[in-house]
């Protein structure tokens, strides 16, 4: 290892209130969750030096995956591993549930949480679009109170987000699903390889048609295209109360060209970054017509 | 920074010592209580060489802080025997020639002994050892010796068949 950690703080608190306190207190404050991160860097020798707070001493934050009738609750500390062995999100939620099982490997996915995805704000992050499909709302929380914010407005830029710094993340709430049988579901992450890969590309997206081929309601959600998470919600404007033909498909292909602005960088340049985003586009939307065809053929 | 007392259990014993909270498990485990089971391989999380179980399930040591491990169960392929005898998982790579150079083999073994007892946290062995890397290749011969551990753990516990394929 190349750091000397003797240069670093690292703070427990037993409450949430504690932590809250240290957050107001400390002069940049980071939090600190399952370190799958901020372990990288500090291996090489590029860990800020500063106080980190150590979340996994809260114990509200460990609190288990809750269901209501209305939505779904993560809380801060809460693993990727939490979410794919839970029953719950295979029938309802299945895109969070292929997320989990793509970040890294068991390892990664045991302590890396959702929220430590959404903080780290990684133009990179595979469990961010996922959230983002299903309208993630966050809980961010402060000595001062508690405020929501839909986590499609969170970001701002490229690690630029709307969290003040004395606040955590203190849960990610998604509202349930109608099940619908004109729904259709698409994640997809392209990298180098299937495990302990960081995606070049990703693409999730969801939509629902009714009355037969026209879209009804439409997520489109890129990763690690954009400087950070983005959803085109031009596109799916544009793309409503249409049908699906092979015109519409090239239009939102041409359209996905037109409007990302791919990042070049270690791991892919903008031109690949442009063009895959455009052939999983096509493939979404194929696989979706193919999808509706099918289910008025049943 | 100053130390921190911290406290867990490791294979089955209580182990108290000052550490920095930032140092990473895989060093506490190494230097300060000498167990030099658990390997480096990568430092980055990506190879699995360091893995070992935390409550059970397996992380990668190289990136959880030792504070993090304050309270908690560890157990290190040290603590995999039980009373002189191997471990099944143990027993079957000896038998299939699961290990060449070595050092993946720790994390290896400690990977596919939690996916035997917790089979909900993968969909097959490739995918619960898909973060242990091995530089010398033996796969074949791993994933043989997965397969041979699971059919004599079936055969000494019949009742309790705890992998899908079983």
């Amino acid at each position: 290892m190349r750091t000397n950690i003797a240069e670093y703080s690292m703070i427990s608190c037993g409450s949430l209130v504690q932590a809250l306190e240290a957050m107001d207190q400390t002069p940049n404050p980071i939090p600190f969750a399952g370190g799958t991160d901020l372990m990288v860097y500090l291996h090489f020798g590029k860990l800020p030096i500063g106080t980190y707070l150590n979340l996994h001493s809260v114990p509200e934050l460990r609190s288990k995956i809750e269901i209501t009738d209305q939505e779904v609750i993560l809380h801060g500390l809460t693993t990727y591993m939490d979410v794919y062995t839970h029953s719950f999100f295979k029938s309802e939620m299945p895109i969070l549930q292929q997320a989990a099982s793509v970040v890294g490997a068991i390892g990664i996915q045991t302590r890396g949480t959702w929220v430590g995805n959404i903080g780290n704000a990684s133009p990179a992050a595979d469990g961010v679009p996922a959230l983002m499909l299903y309208d993630a709302d966050l809980v961010l929380a402060s000595r001062q109170g508690q405020r929501r914010v839909f986590l499609a407005d969170y970001y701002q830029g490229y690690k630029k987000t709307v969290r003040l710094p004395n606040e955590l993340i203190l849960e990610i709430r998604i509202p349930r699903q109608k099940i619908n049988t004109n729904s259709f579901v698409y994640y997809r992450k392209v990298g180098e390889r299937n495990a302990q890969a960081i995606s070049k590309v990703l693409l999730a997206a969801r939509l629902e048609f009714w009355p037969s081929q026209t879209i009804k309601d439409i997520r489109i959600v890129y990763g690690s295209v954009m400087p950070y998470t983005y959803r085109m919600k031009k596109l799916e404007q544009h793309l409503l109360n249409q049908h699906i033909t092979p015109q519409l498909i090239a239009e939102a292909v041409h359209w996905v060209g037109h409007d990302l602005k791919p990042i070049d960088d270690i791991r892919s340049n903008a031109k690949y970054r442009r063009k895959v985003a455009q052939n999983l586009m096509e493939e979404f939307l194929t696989q979706a017509q193919a999808n509706v065809v099918f289910s008025e053929g049943k | 920074m100053d130390l921190q007392k911290i406290t867990f259990r490791i294979n089955g014993q209580v182990w108290q010592g000052q550490v920095h909270p930032m140092k990473r498990l895989l060093d506490t485990i190494r230097e300060d209580i000498g167990l030099k089971g658990t390997k480096e391989g990568c430092g980055e999380g990506e190879c699995g060489a360091c893995t070992i179980l935390l409550d059970g399930i397996p992380v990668m040591s190289c990136m959880v802080p030792t504070c993090q491990a304050d309270g908690h169960e560890i157990t290190t392929i040290e603590g995999l025997e039980s009373q002189g005898q191997l471990h099944v998982m143990q027993k079957a790579f000896l038998q299939e020639g699961g290990a060449q150079c070595g050092i993946c083999t720790p994390g290896m073994i400690l990977s596919a002994t939690a996916y035997m007892q917790h089979p909900e946290i993968a969909q097959t062995w490739a995918n619960a050892l898909s973060g242990n890397l091995c530089r010398c290749t033996g796969y074949t011969k791993i994933l043989a010796a997965c397969s041979s551990a699971q059919k004599d753990s079936c055969c000494h516990h019949c009742d309790s068949k705890t992998t899908p394929d079983c």
